[in-house]
């Protein structure tokens, strides 16, 4: 009899790892900041934050992470790459070799200009919620398509924001910047993990956008 | 800058965290440092050492060169203005750059007064040698921090003594009852409510990156095992032996800061430092640090 996993991890070398873990904490999911390769036994998921992916990547790489995350997606590890890890998740990415190529998207990097493209914005996404998600992109990638078996999940203008496979969740824009705890219920769900909090309210009204900082305090 | 584009810009800098943000000063070098690992450069003419060897004023760089490593390079290009040049500012920002660093190694344009910075949408981070300096920085729009340090000497040691200071007066807001707080925040030229809310968070609000001396992979292990969120490397990268390998080796380092043995593999075969500077032998006039308040 195989155990029922329960932790999602958070890969921790670089990039948005506290703001994911202070969201997994509110949900009452049990989770774990992952960057060596004996951490990702037993995850029943996996965050792949924003940050620079080619900076990712590159550690990935050296560090033959790489490797094993690959092995572990092929027993079952759910994924979930939010900006920068939507790029390293998708098979294509414009003018660039793809990392771990585990979701048939092509997507071009940093797709809408510079910082001051940066943006907030609003939309529904049914099988997530049935209120309106708050949307944050920041040098945001976007997904210019898709392959047949692959479900989107929000199309903004001429380009995809949010698609999925059966094993692999993949957002531009960056949930765990807001104060919504929606998507990330969402992939605990997809992870077949439970969440032990806040059953049934999706936005934290104690939330602030300071929330991250306390994972990371110095005193 | 309305809070939704503020809360954007704070956003941007926790993106970056973890990560290596390098001094280039053409598109070879910028390359060079994206392909290594960056996760951001800061575009200039001359790495800080060289500003000090060569003296004289110094200047936000020549906007044609900042473009073309903004062309070349698809991680953030960031670029410096003067401290209180708020039209160096306007220039980088209609440039359309991701970050303006008001800096202390160029030549403050104002002795009285910082940027307005809550007049662009264009972010900033701002230098600052202690917890007064970062918060009135903040006070003023700075949507990220780092330690002033001392740029140019490839020597960590006020990197370390500005971080120390940051934590201790943290410490001592976190810990003290809350009747104290204002006269804390008189004390050390800060507004009450951001006093308040450090004391609440244990930490700054945003991002506080180290700059200012990092030259090898243990100076950045040891500024991020003091509490740094990422490290800034000026002139240590490109003045040292072999700007490659040191580039790749601090980008290591800086992620598996507190893996002895990972940034002992990373230090290992880089070749020669930059040549180090010590403090004590600067004549006072030339500290970079003392420039702003």
């Amino acid at each position: 009899m195989k155990e029922n996993k329960s932790v999602i991890g958070v890969l921790g070398l670089q990039g948005g790892v506290h703001e994911h873990l202070n969201h997994l904490d509110r949900l009452g999911i049990s989770y774990r900041r992952v960057k060596d390769k004996e951490d990702f036994e037993d995850l029943a998921g996996l965050i792949i934050p924003g940050g620079e992916s080619s900076c990712l990547s590159r550690l990935l790489n050296i560090f033959e992470i790489k490797e094993v995350i690959i092995a572990a997606y092929n027993q079952g590890m759910k994924i979930w790459g939010t900006c920068a890890g939507t790029i390293l998740l998708a098979k294509s990415v414009v003018g660039e070799e793809n990392c771990l190529g585990l979701i048939d998207i092509e997507v071009e990097r940093n797709s809408f200009g510079s910082q001051l493209d940066s943006f907030k914005s609003d939309a529904v996404i049914k099988v997530v919620d049935n209120e309106p998600l708050p949307l944050t992109f920041i040098r945001s990638p976007k997904i210019l398509k898709v392959a047949e078996d692959i479900n989107v999940l929000l199309k903004i203008d001429d380009y995809i924001a949010a698609a999925e496979s059966d094993n692999v969740l993949v957002t531009v824009f960056h949930p765990e910047l807001t104060e919504s705890l929606a998507f990330h219920r969402y992939f605990a769900t997809k992870c077949g993990v439970k969440c032990n909090t806040n059953e049934n309210a999706n936005t934290d009204n104690d939330w602030q956008n300071c929330g991250w900082a306390r994972m990371a305090r110095v005193a | 800058m309305d809070a939704k584009r503020y809360e954007l810009n704070v956003q941007l800098a926790q993106m970056l965290k973890g990560g290596v943000i390098m001094d280039v000063t053409n598109v070879e070098q910028a390359k060079l440092a994206e392909e290594a690992g960056a996760v951001a450069v800061m575009a200039l003419e001359r790495v800080p050492s060289d500003i000090r060897k060569d003296g004289g004023v110094a200047r936000m760089s020549d906007p044609g060169m900042i473009a073309e490593i903004k062309k070349a390079v698809s991680i953030p290009v960031m670029a410096k203005a003067r401290i209180g040049h708020f039209v160096e500012a306007q220039l980088l920002e209609a440039l359309r750059i991701d970050y303006i660093d008001e800096s202390e190694v160029l030549t403050p344009a104002d002795e009285e007064c910082h940027i307005d910075k809550t007049k662009f949408n264009i972010p900033f981070v701002c230098g600052a040698r202690n917890l007064g300096e970062a918060v009135r920085r903040i006070a003023e729009g700075a949507a990220m921090i780092r330690t002033k340090g001392e740029a140019g000497t490839g020597n960590v040691v006020e990197a370390v003594r500005h971080m120390r200071a940051m934590n201790r007066e943290i410490r001592q807001l976190v810990q003290m009852p809350i009747e104290e707080v204002t006269g804390f925040a008189k004390n050390n030229g800060i507004p009450y409510e951001l006093a308040l809310k450090i004391k609440q968070l244990g930490r700054l609000p945003v991002v506080n990156f180290a700059a200012g001396g990092i030259a090898t992979p243990a100076d950045a292990a040891l500024m991020m095992q003091l509490g740094c969120d990422g490290v800034f490397v000026g002139s240590g990268i490109f003045k040292s032996s072999n700007p490659q390998l040191r580039a790749r080796a601090i980008v290591k380092a800086t992620a598996y800061f507190n893996d002895p043995q990972k940034v002992l593999e990373a230090s290992m075969g880089l070749g020669e430092a930059m040549p180090g500077i010590e403090i004590s032998q600067i004549p006072p006039e030339q500290i970079l640090a003392g420039r702003g308040w």
